[in-house]
Protein backbone atom coordinates (compact mmCIF):
# COMPACT_ATOMS: atom_id res chain seq x y z
CA UNK A 1 0.00 0.00 0.00
CA UNK A 2 1.56 3.18 -0.67
CA UNK A 3 2.23 5.83 1.61
CA UNK A 4 2.17 3.17 4.33
CA UNK A 5 4.59 2.31 6.51
CA UNK A 6 3.75 -1.04 7.85
CA UNK A 7 5.93 -3.96 10.43
CA UNK A 8 5.01 -7.17 10.70
CA UNK A 9 6.02 -9.11 13.63
CA UNK A 10 9.78 -7.50 13.93
CA UNK A 11 11.50 -9.14 16.63
CA UNK A 12 15.26 -8.80 17.43
CA UNK A 13 17.57 -10.63 19.48
CA UNK A 14 21.13 -9.80 20.07
CA UNK A 15 23.82 -12.45 20.24
CA UNK A 16 24.59 -12.20 23.40
CA UNK A 17 20.46 -13.40 24.16
CA UNK A 18 19.42 -10.01 25.04
CA UNK A 19 15.54 -9.72 23.62
CA UNK A 20 15.03 -5.79 22.33
CA UNK A 21 12.12 -6.24 20.29
CA UNK A 22 8.99 -8.66 20.66
CA UNK A 23 6.48 -9.27 17.44
CA UNK A 24 6.23 -5.52 17.15
CA UNK A 25 3.21 -5.07 14.74
CA UNK A 26 2.03 -1.62 13.47
CA UNK A 27 0.40 0.37 10.24
CA UNK A 28 1.07 4.31 9.80
CA UNK A 29 0.63 6.52 7.77
CA UNK A 30 3.97 8.35 6.15
CA UNK A 31 2.56 11.77 6.42
CA UNK A 32 3.85 14.50 9.11
CA UNK A 33 5.67 13.43 12.46
CA UNK A 34 5.29 9.69 14.03
CA UNK A 35 6.79 9.59 17.42
CA UNK A 36 8.01 6.43 19.01
CA UNK A 37 7.94 7.02 23.11
CA UNK A 38 9.59 4.93 25.70
CA UNK A 39 11.98 5.04 28.34
CA UNK A 40 15.83 3.96 28.29
CA UNK A 41 15.78 -0.15 26.72
CA UNK A 42 12.57 0.15 25.62
CA UNK A 43 13.93 -0.58 22.41
CA UNK A 44 13.81 2.47 20.69
CA UNK A 45 16.83 2.52 18.99
CA UNK A 46 16.79 -1.16 17.60
CA UNK A 47 13.50 -0.69 16.40
CA UNK A 48 14.86 2.62 14.10
CA UNK A 49 18.03 0.67 13.19
CA UNK A 50 16.01 -1.75 11.96
CA UNK A 51 13.62 0.38 10.03
CA UNK A 52 16.50 2.56 9.34
CA UNK A 53 18.07 -0.76 7.40
CA UNK A 54 20.97 -0.50 9.42
CA UNK A 55 20.26 -3.70 11.67
CA UNK A 56 18.76 -6.73 10.44
CA UNK A 57 15.75 -7.93 12.42
CA UNK A 58 16.11 -11.27 13.88
CA UNK A 59 12.27 -11.94 12.24
CA UNK A 60 9.44 -9.74 11.11
CA UNK A 61 9.67 -8.03 7.70
CA UNK A 62 8.76 -3.92 6.78
CA UNK A 63 7.22 -2.89 3.95
CA UNK A 64 7.22 1.12 2.80
CA UNK A 65 5.57 1.70 -0.43
CA UNK A 66 5.13 -1.87 -1.39
CA UNK A 67 9.37 -2.47 -0.85
CA UNK A 68 10.24 -4.68 1.50
CA UNK A 69 12.89 -2.76 2.71
CA UNK A 70 14.46 -5.97 4.72
CA UNK A 71 15.40 -8.06 1.60
CA UNK A 72 15.58 -4.76 -0.47
CA UNK A 73 17.21 -1.70 1.31
CA UNK A 74 19.10 -0.39 -1.48
CA UNK A 75 15.95 0.63 -3.11
CA UNK A 76 14.30 2.41 -0.31
CA UNK A 77 17.90 4.10 0.66
CA UNK A 78 17.45 6.67 -1.61
CA UNK A 79 14.26 7.67 -0.11
CA UNK A 80 15.70 7.85 4.10
CA UNK A 81 18.19 9.86 6.15
CA UNK A 82 19.18 9.02 9.72
CA UNK A 83 20.10 11.09 12.67
CA UNK A 84 21.52 8.31 14.79
CA UNK A 85 21.61 8.23 18.50
CA UNK A 86 24.51 10.27 19.99
CA UNK A 87 25.51 11.49 16.37
CA UNK A 88 27.88 14.36 16.49
CA UNK A 89 28.92 16.84 13.71
CA UNK A 90 32.09 15.69 13.01
CA UNK A 91 34.60 18.25 14.89
CA UNK A 92 37.19 18.93 12.67
CA UNK A 93 34.44 20.02 9.59
CA UNK A 94 32.78 23.19 8.99
CA UNK A 95 28.85 23.26 8.59
CA UNK A 96 29.36 23.69 4.77
CA UNK A 97 31.93 20.80 5.03
CA UNK A 98 29.56 18.70 7.03
CA UNK A 99 26.66 19.03 4.88
CA UNK A 100 28.21 19.43 1.51
CA UNK A 101 29.94 15.79 1.95
CA UNK A 102 26.37 14.61 3.51
CA UNK A 103 24.93 15.52 0.44
CA UNK A 104 28.18 13.09 -1.65
CA UNK A 105 27.71 10.45 0.51
CA UNK A 106 23.62 10.77 -1.13
CA UNK A 107 24.77 10.54 -4.19
CA UNK A 108 24.19 15.01 -5.32
CA UNK A 109 26.99 15.88 -7.68
CA UNK A 110 29.67 17.87 -6.61
CA UNK A 111 28.47 20.33 -8.67
CA UNK A 112 25.39 20.90 -7.22
CA UNK A 113 25.92 20.06 -3.56
CA UNK A 114 27.64 23.55 -2.33
CA UNK A 115 24.56 25.32 -3.21
CA UNK A 116 21.88 23.50 -1.38
CA UNK A 117 24.14 23.18 1.31
CA UNK A 118 24.14 27.14 1.08
CA UNK A 119 20.40 27.32 0.79
CA UNK A 120 19.64 25.03 4.02
CA UNK A 121 22.32 26.57 5.93
CA UNK A 122 20.74 29.93 5.07
CA UNK A 123 17.38 28.08 6.13
CA UNK A 124 18.98 27.06 9.27
CA UNK A 125 20.06 30.46 10.51
CA UNK A 126 23.71 29.07 9.87
CA UNK A 127 25.02 31.52 7.42
CA UNK A 128 27.34 32.80 9.89
CA UNK A 129 28.92 29.87 11.00
CA UNK A 130 29.04 28.11 8.29
CA UNK A 131 32.90 28.52 7.85
CA UNK A 132 33.82 27.64 11.25
CA UNK A 133 34.71 24.30 12.98
CA UNK A 134 32.07 22.18 14.75
CA UNK A 135 34.05 22.17 17.58
CA UNK A 136 33.56 25.54 18.23
CA UNK A 137 29.49 25.70 17.72
CA UNK A 138 27.34 25.34 20.36
CA UNK A 139 25.26 22.19 21.10
CA UNK A 140 21.82 23.22 19.42
CA UNK A 141 23.97 24.45 16.63
CA UNK A 142 25.94 21.00 16.30
CA UNK A 143 22.43 19.33 15.89
CA UNK A 144 20.98 22.15 13.79
CA UNK A 145 23.78 21.44 11.67
CA UNK A 146 23.08 17.74 11.36
CA UNK A 147 19.42 18.14 10.77
CA UNK A 148 19.96 20.62 7.78
CA UNK A 149 22.33 17.73 6.21
CA UNK A 150 19.33 15.39 6.49
CA UNK A 151 16.81 18.36 5.11
CA UNK A 152 19.13 18.96 2.16
CA UNK A 153 19.20 15.45 1.02
CA UNK A 154 16.18 14.49 -1.17
CA UNK A 155 15.17 11.53 1.26
CA UNK A 156 11.26 12.01 2.09
CA UNK A 157 11.72 10.07 5.19
CA UNK A 158 13.78 10.96 7.95
CA UNK A 159 14.63 9.18 10.99
CA UNK A 160 15.95 11.15 13.94
CA UNK A 161 16.85 8.96 17.46
CA UNK A 162 16.53 11.02 20.73
CA UNK A 163 17.45 14.34 18.63
CA UNK A 164 16.96 17.15 21.40
CA UNK A 165 18.69 14.80 23.97
CA UNK A 166 21.09 16.96 26.24
CA UNK A 167 19.71 20.56 24.35
CA UNK A 168 19.08 23.25 26.56
CA UNK A 169 15.39 24.75 26.24
CA UNK A 170 16.28 27.00 23.98
CA UNK A 171 17.72 25.17 21.40
CA UNK A 172 14.95 22.20 22.18
CA UNK A 173 12.62 25.11 21.19
CA UNK A 174 14.03 25.96 18.17
CA UNK A 175 14.50 22.45 16.74
CA UNK A 176 10.95 21.85 17.69
CA UNK A 177 10.02 24.70 15.31
CA UNK A 178 12.29 23.24 12.44
CA UNK A 179 10.41 19.82 13.00
CA UNK A 180 7.13 21.39 12.67
CA UNK A 181 8.01 23.22 9.55
CA UNK A 182 9.73 19.72 7.94
CA UNK A 183 6.99 17.42 8.41
CA UNK A 184 4.72 19.66 5.91
CA UNK A 185 6.83 18.01 3.01
CA UNK A 186 8.37 15.18 4.77
CA UNK A 187 7.75 12.05 6.97
CA UNK A 188 9.20 12.20 10.37
CA UNK A 189 9.88 9.38 12.79
CA UNK A 190 11.01 10.56 15.54
CA UNK A 191 12.29 9.09 18.88
CA UNK A 192 12.24 10.63 22.19
CA UNK A 193 11.77 10.12 26.07
CA UNK A 194 10.45 13.60 26.53
CA UNK A 195 6.60 13.10 26.68
CA UNK A 196 5.90 16.71 25.98
CA UNK A 197 8.09 16.77 23.08
CA UNK A 198 6.11 13.93 21.65
CA UNK A 199 2.88 15.92 22.21
CA UNK A 200 3.64 18.90 20.63
CA UNK A 201 4.82 17.76 17.92
CA UNK A 202 3.36 14.27 16.54
CA UNK A 203 0.58 13.60 14.33
CA UNK A 204 1.17 9.75 15.98
CA UNK A 205 2.60 8.15 18.67
CA UNK A 206 3.74 5.09 19.44
CA UNK A 207 4.29 3.88 23.20
CA UNK A 208 6.86 1.21 23.39
CA UNK A 209 7.93 -0.38 26.37
CA UNK A 210 9.94 -3.45 27.28
CA UNK A 211 10.72 -4.41 23.22
CA UNK A 212 6.15 -4.34 22.52
CA UNK A 213 4.31 -1.84 21.44
CA UNK A 214 1.68 -1.21 24.42
CA UNK A 215 -0.12 1.90 22.16
CA UNK A 216 -0.57 3.43 19.28
CA UNK A 217 -2.16 6.48 17.50
CA UNK A 218 -3.26 9.91 17.64
CA UNK A 219 -3.77 11.68 20.95
CA UNK A 220 -7.49 11.34 20.85
CA UNK A 221 -7.19 7.67 19.93
CA UNK A 222 -4.58 7.47 22.65
CA UNK A 223 -6.69 8.81 25.15
CA UNK A 224 -9.36 6.67 24.28
CA UNK A 225 -7.48 3.62 25.56
CA UNK A 226 -7.24 5.35 29.04
CA UNK A 227 -9.87 4.58 31.54
CA UNK A 228 -10.09 7.97 33.15
CA UNK A 229 -9.58 10.97 30.40
CA UNK A 230 -9.65 13.88 32.92
CA UNK A 231 -7.00 14.96 35.66
CA UNK A 232 -7.91 17.11 38.28
CA UNK A 233 -5.51 19.28 40.50
CA UNK A 234 -5.75 21.45 43.40
CA UNK A 235 -3.90 25.11 42.62
CA UNK A 236 -2.29 27.06 45.53
CA UNK A 237 -4.64 28.14 48.13
CA UNK A 238 -5.64 27.48 51.68
CA UNK A 239 -5.53 23.70 51.16
CA UNK A 240 -2.52 21.55 51.62
CA UNK A 241 -4.67 18.41 50.78
CA UNK A 242 -8.38 17.78 50.39
CA UNK A 243 -10.68 15.20 50.25
CA UNK A 244 -13.41 14.54 47.50
CA UNK A 245 -16.81 13.86 48.37
CA UNK A 246 -18.08 10.82 47.31
CA UNK A 247 -14.84 9.34 46.30
CA UNK A 248 -12.27 8.78 49.10
CA UNK A 249 -9.85 9.92 47.08
CA UNK A 250 -7.24 13.09 48.47
CA UNK A 251 -6.01 15.31 46.32
CA UNK A 252 -2.65 17.37 48.01
CA UNK A 253 -1.05 19.93 45.73
CA UNK A 254 1.31 19.48 43.21
CA UNK A 255 -0.15 15.79 42.80
CA UNK A 256 -3.13 14.89 40.43
CA UNK A 257 -6.21 12.49 40.17
CA UNK A 258 -7.81 10.87 37.45
CA UNK A 259 -11.68 10.51 36.39
CA UNK A 260 -13.73 9.85 34.24
CA UNK A 261 -16.48 12.37 32.82
CA UNK A 262 -18.93 11.97 35.24
CA UNK A 263 -16.80 11.69 38.51
CA UNK A 264 -15.17 14.92 37.22
CA UNK A 265 -18.49 16.85 37.00
CA UNK A 266 -19.26 15.79 40.65
CA UNK A 267 -16.00 16.41 41.97
CA UNK A 268 -15.60 20.04 40.11
CA UNK A 269 -19.20 20.71 41.49
CA UNK A 270 -17.93 19.69 44.89
CA UNK A 271 -14.81 21.68 45.05
CA UNK A 272 -16.53 25.15 43.59
CA UNK A 273 -19.11 24.36 46.33
CA UNK A 274 -16.21 24.61 48.84
CA UNK A 275 -14.34 27.65 47.27
CA UNK A 276 -11.71 26.05 46.48
CA UNK A 277 -9.51 25.96 43.85
CA UNK A 278 -8.92 23.41 40.66
CA UNK A 279 -7.91 23.09 37.48
CA UNK A 280 -9.12 20.29 35.40
CA UNK A 281 -7.59 18.96 31.73
CA UNK A 282 -8.06 16.21 29.61
CA UNK A 283 -5.26 14.04 30.39
CA UNK A 284 -1.54 14.62 28.55
CA UNK A 285 0.43 11.82 26.88
CA UNK A 286 2.65 11.57 30.38
CA UNK A 287 -0.56 10.62 31.98
CA UNK A 288 -1.75 8.42 29.42
CA UNK A 289 1.64 6.82 28.79
CA UNK A 290 2.11 6.49 32.52
CA UNK A 291 -1.28 4.45 32.47
CA UNK A 292 -0.27 2.65 29.86
CA UNK A 293 2.81 1.55 30.84
CA UNK A 294 2.50 1.19 34.80
CA UNK A 295 -0.53 -0.66 34.36
CA UNK A 296 0.95 -2.94 32.60
CA UNK A 297 3.51 -3.83 35.01
CA UNK A 298 1.39 -3.20 37.81
CA UNK A 299 -2.23 -4.76 36.69
CA UNK A 300 -3.65 -1.13 37.42
CA UNK A 301 -6.01 0.78 35.57
CA UNK A 302 -5.90 4.12 37.68
CA UNK A 303 -2.88 5.60 38.79
CA UNK A 304 -2.44 8.87 41.08
CA UNK A 305 0.90 10.43 41.16
CA UNK B 1 25.19 6.34 -9.70
CA UNK B 2 27.72 9.02 -8.48
CA UNK B 3 30.23 6.76 -7.09
CA UNK B 4 32.76 8.67 -7.78
CA UNK B 5 30.95 11.59 -5.52
CA UNK B 6 30.05 9.26 -2.58
CA UNK B 7 34.35 8.40 -2.83
CA UNK B 8 34.85 11.67 -2.94
CA UNK B 9 32.87 12.10 0.59
CA UNK B 10 35.11 9.91 2.03
CA UNK B 11 38.29 11.75 0.73
CA UNK B 12 37.07 15.14 1.44
CA UNK B 13 36.48 14.21 5.55
CA UNK B 14 39.32 12.13 5.75
CA UNK B 15 42.23 13.62 4.19
CA UNK B 16 41.30 17.08 2.46
CA UNK B 17 39.37 18.60 5.28
CA UNK B 18 41.11 17.35 8.03
CA UNK B 19 44.34 18.55 6.25
CA UNK B 20 43.08 21.86 5.46
CA UNK B 21 41.81 22.81 8.47
CA UNK B 22 44.13 21.34 10.39
CA UNK B 23 47.69 21.52 8.97
CA UNK B 24 49.84 19.98 11.79
CA UNK B 25 48.28 16.62 10.36
CA UNK B 26 50.47 16.66 7.06
CA UNK B 27 53.51 16.88 9.73
CA UNK B 28 52.79 13.76 11.58
CA UNK B 29 51.82 11.94 8.13
CA UNK B 30 55.45 12.41 6.43
CA UNK B 31 57.24 12.04 10.29
CA UNK B 32 56.26 8.97 10.73
CA UNK B 33 57.44 6.64 8.19
CA UNK B 34 60.59 8.21 8.21
CA UNK B 35 61.51 7.91 11.97
CA UNK B 36 62.53 4.19 11.96
CA UNK B 37 63.93 5.35 8.70
CA UNK B 38 66.23 7.83 10.17
CA UNK B 39 67.08 5.26 12.75
CA UNK B 40 68.02 2.33 10.72
CA UNK B 41 70.58 4.55 8.47
CA UNK B 42 72.43 6.30 11.55
CA UNK B 43 72.56 3.03 13.34
CA UNK B 44 73.82 0.84 10.35
CA UNK B 45 76.06 3.72 9.45
CA UNK B 46 74.59 4.51 6.02
CA UNK B 47 74.98 0.71 5.34
CA UNK B 48 70.76 -0.06 5.46
CA UNK B 49 69.52 3.16 3.51
CA UNK B 50 68.19 1.70 0.23
CA UNK B 51 66.72 -1.75 2.37
CA UNK B 52 65.47 1.20 5.21
CA UNK B 53 64.03 3.12 2.34
CA UNK B 54 62.72 -0.37 0.81
CA UNK B 55 60.88 -0.98 4.42
CA UNK B 56 59.52 2.96 4.53
CA UNK B 57 57.54 2.36 1.75
CA UNK B 58 56.46 -0.80 2.61
CA UNK B 59 55.16 0.89 5.81
CA UNK B 60 53.90 4.00 4.16
CA UNK B 61 51.38 1.15 2.74
CA UNK B 62 50.85 -0.68 6.06
CA UNK B 63 50.28 2.78 8.12
CA UNK B 64 47.14 3.80 5.81
CA UNK B 65 45.49 0.40 7.01
CA UNK B 66 46.44 1.27 10.58
CA UNK B 67 45.30 4.48 9.80
CA UNK B 68 41.82 3.58 8.30
CA UNK B 69 40.91 1.91 10.88
CA UNK B 70 41.72 3.85 13.45
CA UNK B 71 40.20 6.89 11.59
CA UNK B 72 36.49 4.75 10.95
CA UNK B 73 36.59 3.56 14.15
CA UNK B 74 36.40 6.95 15.21
CA UNK B 75 33.77 8.36 12.76
CA UNK B 76 32.17 5.13 13.35
CA UNK B 77 31.79 5.41 17.16
CA UNK B 78 32.05 9.02 18.13
CA UNK B 79 30.58 10.62 14.93
CA UNK B 80 28.07 7.67 13.81
CA UNK B 81 29.10 8.38 10.25
CA UNK B 82 28.79 4.95 9.54
CA UNK B 83 25.05 4.70 10.48
CA UNK B 84 24.43 7.38 8.54
CA UNK B 85 26.29 6.28 5.33
CA UNK B 86 24.60 2.25 5.87
CA UNK B 87 21.61 4.07 5.47
CA UNK B 88 22.42 6.38 2.51
CA UNK B 89 22.36 4.66 -1.57
CA UNK B 90 26.72 4.55 -0.63
CA UNK B 91 27.54 1.11 -0.68
CA UNK B 92 30.18 -0.82 1.65
CA UNK B 93 32.59 -0.72 -0.99
CA UNK B 94 32.25 2.70 -2.30
CA UNK B 95 32.44 4.12 1.54
CA UNK B 96 36.09 1.24 1.70
CA UNK B 97 37.54 2.58 -1.40
CA UNK B 98 36.48 6.04 -0.94
CA UNK B 99 38.35 5.83 2.72
CA UNK B 100 40.73 4.01 1.33
CA UNK B 101 42.34 5.97 -1.08
CA UNK B 102 41.61 8.92 1.57
CA UNK B 103 44.58 7.60 3.15
CA UNK B 104 46.57 7.48 0.40
CA UNK B 105 45.70 11.38 -0.25
CA UNK B 106 46.55 11.35 3.86
CA UNK B 107 50.04 9.86 3.32
CA UNK B 108 51.36 11.41 0.30
CA UNK B 109 53.55 14.10 1.40
CA UNK B 110 55.62 10.92 2.98
CA UNK B 111 55.40 9.18 -0.13
CA UNK B 112 56.84 12.01 -2.11
CA UNK B 113 59.62 12.19 -0.21
CA UNK B 114 60.43 8.57 0.16
CA UNK B 115 60.01 8.27 -3.40
CA UNK B 116 62.63 11.48 -3.76
CA UNK B 117 64.89 9.15 -1.39
CA UNK B 118 64.31 6.07 -3.60
CA UNK B 119 65.04 7.57 -6.70
CA UNK B 120 68.37 8.53 -5.68
CA UNK B 121 69.11 6.02 -3.00
CA UNK B 122 67.65 2.86 -4.66
CA UNK B 123 69.37 1.69 -7.85
CA UNK B 124 67.13 -1.33 -9.78
CA UNK B 125 65.63 -2.19 -13.04
CA UNK B 126 62.46 -1.50 -14.14
CA UNK B 127 61.23 -4.90 -13.51
CA UNK B 128 62.30 -4.07 -9.85
CA UNK B 129 60.60 -1.02 -10.16
CA UNK B 130 57.17 -3.22 -11.13
CA UNK B 131 57.75 -5.42 -8.20
CA UNK B 132 58.33 -2.56 -5.75
CA UNK B 133 54.97 -0.58 -6.50
CA UNK B 134 52.97 -4.52 -7.02
CA UNK B 135 54.57 -5.07 -3.51
CA UNK B 136 53.60 -1.86 -1.90
CA UNK B 137 50.42 -2.24 -3.53
CA UNK B 138 49.62 -5.87 -2.18
CA UNK B 139 50.77 -4.57 1.53
CA UNK B 140 47.95 -1.41 0.75
CA UNK B 141 45.07 -3.92 -0.12
CA UNK B 142 46.17 -6.30 2.93
CA UNK B 143 46.28 -3.46 5.32
CA UNK B 144 42.96 -1.77 4.25
CA UNK B 145 41.23 -4.94 4.33
CA UNK B 146 42.26 -5.70 7.85
CA UNK B 147 41.52 -2.09 8.94
CA UNK B 148 38.22 -2.20 7.69
CA UNK B 149 36.89 -5.36 9.00
CA UNK B 150 38.77 -4.47 12.57
CA UNK B 151 36.70 -1.02 12.34
CA UNK B 152 33.62 -2.52 11.63
CA UNK B 153 33.62 -4.72 14.55
CA UNK B 154 34.88 -1.96 17.04
CA UNK B 155 32.37 -0.47 19.66
CA UNK B 156 34.75 1.96 21.10
CA UNK B 157 37.88 4.03 20.65
CA UNK B 158 39.36 2.26 23.15
CA UNK B 159 39.70 -0.96 21.14
CA UNK B 160 40.29 0.67 17.94
CA UNK B 161 43.61 2.31 19.54
CA UNK B 162 44.63 -1.67 21.38
CA UNK B 163 43.87 -2.64 17.74
CA UNK B 164 46.34 -0.27 16.14
CA UNK B 165 48.92 -1.03 18.75
CA UNK B 166 48.93 -4.52 18.24
CA UNK B 167 49.00 -4.45 14.26
CA UNK B 168 51.88 -2.08 14.55
CA UNK B 169 53.62 -4.16 16.20
CA UNK B 170 53.06 -7.65 14.84
CA UNK B 171 53.42 -5.84 11.38
CA UNK B 172 55.59 -3.65 11.03
CA UNK B 173 58.28 -3.22 14.15
CA UNK B 174 58.82 -6.73 14.85
CA UNK B 175 58.95 -8.26 11.34
CA UNK B 176 62.36 -7.49 9.72
CA UNK B 177 61.10 -4.51 7.17
CA UNK B 178 63.81 -1.91 7.95
CA UNK B 179 66.61 -4.67 7.75
CA UNK B 180 67.38 -7.98 5.97
CA UNK B 181 65.41 -10.78 7.94
CA UNK B 182 69.03 -12.56 8.37
CA UNK B 183 69.74 -9.91 11.23
CA UNK B 184 66.93 -11.95 13.03
CA UNK B 185 68.70 -14.82 14.83
CA UNK B 186 67.55 -18.34 14.56
CA UNK B 187 64.50 -19.99 15.79
CA UNK B 188 63.24 -16.74 16.13
CA UNK B 189 63.38 -16.07 12.25
CA UNK B 190 60.68 -18.23 11.41
CA UNK B 191 58.21 -16.39 13.77
CA UNK B 192 58.82 -12.97 11.53
CA UNK B 193 57.46 -15.65 8.26
CA UNK B 194 54.10 -14.62 9.97
CA UNK B 195 53.88 -11.50 9.19
CA UNK B 196 52.74 -10.49 5.65
CA UNK B 197 55.74 -7.53 5.60
CA UNK B 198 58.14 -10.06 6.29
CA UNK B 199 57.25 -11.52 2.66
CA UNK B 200 56.73 -8.17 0.91
CA UNK B 201 60.10 -6.74 2.27
CA UNK B 202 61.94 -9.90 0.84
CA UNK B 203 60.92 -9.05 -2.32
CA UNK B 204 61.57 -5.41 -2.04
CA UNK B 205 65.05 -6.13 -0.65
CA UNK B 206 65.33 -8.65 -3.73
CA UNK B 207 63.78 -6.28 -6.12
CA UNK B 208 67.32 -3.35 -4.97
CA UNK B 209 69.23 -6.31 -4.80
CA UNK B 210 70.45 -6.44 -1.00
CA UNK B 211 69.88 -9.85 -1.01
CA UNK B 212 69.01 -12.50 -3.42
CA UNK B 213 66.20 -14.96 -2.74
CA UNK B 214 66.16 -18.43 -4.59
CA UNK B 215 63.00 -18.57 -7.49
CA UNK B 216 61.11 -21.25 -5.59
CA UNK B 217 61.29 -18.51 -2.77
CA UNK B 218 60.31 -15.79 -5.18
CA UNK B 219 57.31 -17.42 -6.46
CA UNK B 220 56.56 -18.31 -2.77
CA UNK B 221 56.12 -14.52 -1.28
CA UNK B 222 54.35 -13.37 -4.32
CA UNK B 223 52.05 -16.54 -3.69
CA UNK B 224 51.99 -16.10 -0.24
CA UNK B 225 51.11 -12.21 -0.85
CA UNK B 226 48.34 -12.94 -3.06
CA UNK B 227 46.70 -15.53 -0.88
CA UNK B 228 46.72 -13.23 2.31
CA UNK B 229 45.01 -10.54 0.26
CA UNK B 230 42.35 -13.56 -0.97
CA UNK B 231 42.20 -14.84 2.65
CA UNK B 232 41.32 -10.99 3.92
CA UNK B 233 39.11 -10.12 1.12
CA UNK B 234 36.92 -12.64 2.17
CA UNK B 235 37.33 -12.44 5.84
CA UNK B 236 36.15 -8.60 5.00
CA UNK B 237 33.18 -9.24 2.82
CA UNK B 238 31.76 -11.85 5.47
CA UNK B 239 33.26 -10.36 8.87
CA UNK B 240 33.19 -6.71 8.33
CA UNK B 241 30.02 -5.14 9.45
CA UNK B 242 27.96 -2.83 7.23
CA UNK B 243 24.23 -3.66 8.20
CA UNK B 244 24.60 -4.92 11.23
CA UNK B 245 23.21 -8.61 12.18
Amino acid sequence: MKGYFKCSGISKTYSKGQIALRDVSFEIPMRGIFSLIGRNGAGKTTLVRILATELMPTSGNVIVDDIDIINDPDTIRRRIAIIPQEARAISWLTPMQTITTFLLYRGVKYSEDKAKAKEVLKEFGLTTVSDKLNRTLSGGQKRKVLVAALVASDADILFMDEPTTGLDPISRAELWDILSYLKKDKFIFLTTHYLEEAERLSDRIGILDQGEIKAIGTMAELRAKVPKKYSISLLDGDHESVEIDNNGSIIKIGSRIFVDENEAYVIAKDLINRNIRFSINPVSLEDIYYSIVKRDIRGEDHVQE
Amino acid sequence: MYRSSQMAASILVNAVYAMKNFPITLVNTLLSPLSFLLVITLASHGRLLSVSLGGALIMSMVSSGIGLQGDLSHLKNDFKLQDMVVSSPTTASVYLVGMAISEIVYSIPAIAVLGVLASIYIHTTVTGIFQIIAVMTLMFSFSILLGFTLATITYDIIQSWAFSGIISTLISTIPPVYYPITYIPMPFRYAAYASPTTYGAELVQNAIGFVHISTASFITDWMILILINVVFLFIAVKKARWREV
